[in-house]
């Protein structure tokens, strides 16, 4: 078996020797205008990395002002006030030229979190991975539609530019959260005839555009190029969390579009499709037609950020799943199982949205249908985790930086998914809402979840694209401070919660402190939850710190990083392992032909503990 | 590098790469016009004075006319590619001419509507309803620039195709007419739903 691996790994050089004479398309048709899958999900992973740092420096920003309210940011306020002028940046008390704004602070969070979303996770998943890793594994030669994967990056482009360009437009970006309620979004930006909101609109038609194009070409390319014999139940995991993640994809997005189309007519053509009768603005009437409703705006919203939810989880369980059944040298626990949970949880997370919108007064029949429905959904997620978890037992782990951060994932997800039952059930959301915990919550299952995920993917499949290895020591590194700091950043906001702060307060909840008036009763927000502000804040710029050598060695390995061994350096099973490396425009050499299922790891019999999947049946 | 499935059909999903990447675009088109649909009918009975009847002063003798050029448009791109089927590329010129001008006929239908409601002062900020009428019939009006668009490239340079590939580019008007219909359609449930309701 090793000499048929060696032969398998010498072909592959020999034939990624022979791609280099191609002619070479230059840098415009090969970087910019390239419609190779590899490059396009290249191309998302480099953007969306930058982005993910980019949101990750607003929330450093605003921690200053929550741990250290009415006090000028050291080092960068001056800075920051001769970048965006001082209707967002001002003179603390001190006379100290720094001080973070209300409006810059609404503008940031905010963007944060649409950067976050929709620029820098879901890009990194369904743009970077999908693109890059799905048509090699199920063999593939290219995307179906190679033009459009060019086309869906530019357009995620343009509306990064948008969103990023709208920071420096009088009134600055949007501020009225990530969620863009109406009407507070079209009021906002009206009084000063600011811009913001409908750079924010525009931004996210070009994104809603660019994950349509992208979404419709990922199925499609999984339904149609599977290679001969890679039927459904041998799809890797991974491809089937990217395939239920595309349907959410295609189908939720479309009505946020429609809910964004108008919100734009309310901002620019004056219509009250979610502006009600009688709204005052300062005191005076809105010059309006009226006759909206802003619940409307709420329902078409989580009907996309609902499953968006999924979309940012699922494709983590894949990345997950996949290194999992690699570095415990064993398959899957419960396969079919998986999947089947996968495809249903896709299904339910149509019909969960409004468990964001119990405090709306929508009615307790329509509170119950959805807690009824979310407490459902947490049945095929505990599948999905118990499946990993099981799939550990009796393995001979091998604790890699990819495996590590794979490993962590699951009681990081377990804590954010067990903290979300009680904001499931709507009575003890009337408590919880809009508060801290909220925030600790979705946190734990985006931020240690799937960002894990996303790190376990890219030192996993680093090797593939660059034919070299990140460092491993380094990679470690990275990995123990980023799970130190991530929970002391997160945790502490439970507490937070509890005691009732509040996600948006400006001041980090010192008004509130200072409204608690024991002889009356009034039990304002407690000391402690001021001081945690301070840890909370110390924590993540901690954190901002531990990605140091992240960066470093992300690019230092480019150049000088350990030589993959060979095309195969995790001796995976799945196909991407199984090209030359980096694998060549078309991606595979000669005829392919799948035998087998994804993970058959330490088969019976045989000196090898793995089997490719187009490794033919040994001959009786 | 060939992307295998292009033009022919793969026997386990009957289907060619560009036939099923339409069919889930239509999906999600699907979903963009039915959030707007359901928009309408919150909007309709949550408003405290919606506009019924002839007070919102719709034509629908223009309605239906237009009802009526977007069906035959509808059998004019089928017959187009039912010409190139059976390998009549005469014919297939006539009846996606036919079908791009009854396209062009709609839009300037439609145009003349528009012009009239805003001559009476009408605008999208006078009442939701009209908020609702001119959003859900301006999208619509862009999917059928678009689909006139793409057919009157397949009528003229386009068509190029048909000496070089000829079944790739009866499969490109297949999946046009998809779309095609699929504008049709959409348009069957404006016209009720807007002027007769």
């Amino acid at each position: 078996m090793q000499a048929v691996h060696a032969a398998h790994t010498a072909h592959a050089a020999g034939v990624a020797h022979a791609g280099a004479h191609h002619a070479s398309p230059g840098f415009w048709r090969g970087c910019i205008f390239s419609t190779d899958h590899k490059v396009v999900g290249i191309q998302y992973g480099v953007t969306a990395l930058f982005f993910l740092l980019f949101g990750f420096l607003l929330m450093g920003l605003m921690r200053w002002q929550l741990a250290y309210p009415g006090q000028a940011i050291p080092v960068v306020g001056p800075f920051l006030h001769w970048v965006l002028g001082g209707d967002a940046v001002g003179m603390d008390a001190q006379g100290r030229m720094g001080l973070m704004l209300p409006d810059l602070y609404n503008s940031f969070g905010a963007m944060h979190g649409t950067i976050m979303v929709f620029l820098a996770v879901v890009p990194l998943l369904a743009g970077a991975f999908g693109n890059y890793v799905i048509p090699l594994q199920i063999g593939a030669p290219d995307m179906a539609f190679p033009r459009l994967n060019m086309a869906s990056y530019h357009c995620y482009f343009l509306g990064g530019v948008v969103m990023f360009a709208s920071f420096f437009i009088p009134g600055g970006a949007a501020k009225s959260g990530w969620t863009s309620y109406s009407p507070l979004a079209t009021v906002a930006d009206m009084v000063h005839r600011w811009d913001g909101q409908t750079f924010w609109l525009i931004g996210m038609v070009l994104l809603i555009t660019s994950s349509l194009l992208g979404s419709m070409n990922l199925i499609t390319t999984i339904v149609q190029l599977r290679a001969p014999g890679m039927t459904w139940l041998r799809l890797p995991f991974m491809v089937w969390s990217l395939f239920v993640t595309s349907f959410l994809l295609l189908l939720a997005f479309p009505p946020l579009e429609a809910a964004g189309v108008m919100q734009l007519m309310d901002n620019l053509f004056g219509t009250s499709f979610f502006l009600p009768t009688g709204l005052m603005v300062s005191g005076q009437a809105l010059p309006v037609s009226g006759g909206g409703s802003p619940l409307l705006w709420q329902h078409l919203f989580w009907f996309l950020a609902h499953p968006e939810v999924y979309v940012l989880i699922l494709p983590a369980m894949g990345i997950v799943a996949d290194i999992i059944a690699n570095n415990t040298r064993k398959p899957l626990w419960g396969y079919t199982t998986m999947v089947y949970a996968a495809l249903t949880m896709g299904f339910i997370s149509f019909i969960v949205w409004a468990h964001h919108m119990y405090l709306t007064g929508m009615g307790t029949k329509i509170s119950t249908f959805f807690q009824t429905t979310t407490i459902m959904i947490s049945i095929p997620s505990v599948v999905l985790l118990t499946c990993l978890l099981v799939s550990l037992w009796g393995g001979s782990i091998r604790f890699n930086t990819p495996m590590l951060f794979a490993l962590a994932f699951l009681p990081m997800f377990g804590i954010g998914g067990l903290t979300g039952l009680p904001l499931g059930f709507s009575y003890t959301d009337i408590q919880l809402h809009d508060t801290y915990y909220v925030i600790g919550h979705f946190h734990y299952v985006v931020a240690p979840g799937t960002i894990f995920a996303i790190f376990a993917g890219i030192y996993y499949w680093y090797p593939k694209a660059t034919g070299r290895m990140m460092s491993e020591f380094w990679g470690r590194v990275h990995f123990w401070l980023s799970l130190i700091f991530m929970n002391l950043i997160f945790l502490p906001m439970f507490v937070q919660g509890l005691d009732g702060m509040h996600r948006r307060m400006y001041d980090g909840g010192v008004t509130y402190a200072g409204a608690a008036d024991p002889a009356s009763g009034v039990v304002g927000l407690s000391q402690l939850s001021l001081d945690l502000n301070k840890g909370i804040s110390h924590a993540a710029w901690m954190l901002g710190l531990a990605q140091i050598p992240f960066i470093i060695n992300f690019f230092v390995s480019m150049r000088r990083g350990r030589k993959a061994e060979s095309d195969n350096p995790w001796q995976a099973t799945t196909l991407e392992w199984q090209t030359p490396t980096p694998p060549p425009h078309g991606n595979f050499v000669g005829p392919l032909r799948v035998y087998r299922g994804p993970y058959d790891y330490s088969p019976a019999g045989g000196a090898h503990d793995y089997r490719p999947q187009n490794e033919p049946p040994a001959r009786p | 590098m060939e992307i295998p499935y292009t033009v022919e059909i793969r026997r386990d999903t009957g289907l060619y790469n560009g036939k099923l990447g339409m069919w889930l675009f239509l999906a999600s088109e699907v979903m963009l016009f039915g959030a707007l649909f359901s928009s309408y009918v919150l909007l309709r009975v949550g408003h405290p004075n919606w506009l019924y009847g002839a007070e919102k002063g719709l034509s629908i003798p223009m309605g239906t006319l237009n009802t009526l050029v977007l069906i035959s448009s509808g059998i004019t791109i089928l017959m187009a590619w039912a010409s190139l089927k059976l390998n009549d590329f005469g014919k297939y010129k006539l009846w996606m001419g036919l079908t791009v001008a009854l396209g062009i006929l709609f839009m300037v239908i439609k145009g003349t509507e528009y012009a009239s409601k805003f001559a009476h002062g009408h605008y999208p900020h006078t009442h939701t309803f009209y908020a609702i009428y001119f959003t859900l019939t301006a999208l619509h009006a862009l999917h059928v620039v678009g689909g006139v668009l793409v057919n009157l490239y397949l009528w003229g340079p386009g068509s190029k195709m048909w000496a070089t590939e000829p079944e790739r580019f009866t499969n490109r008007v297949e999946v046009s007419g998809l779309f095609w219909h699929f504008v049709d359609l959409v348009w069957m449930f404006l016209f009720p739903v807007l002027y007769l309701l």
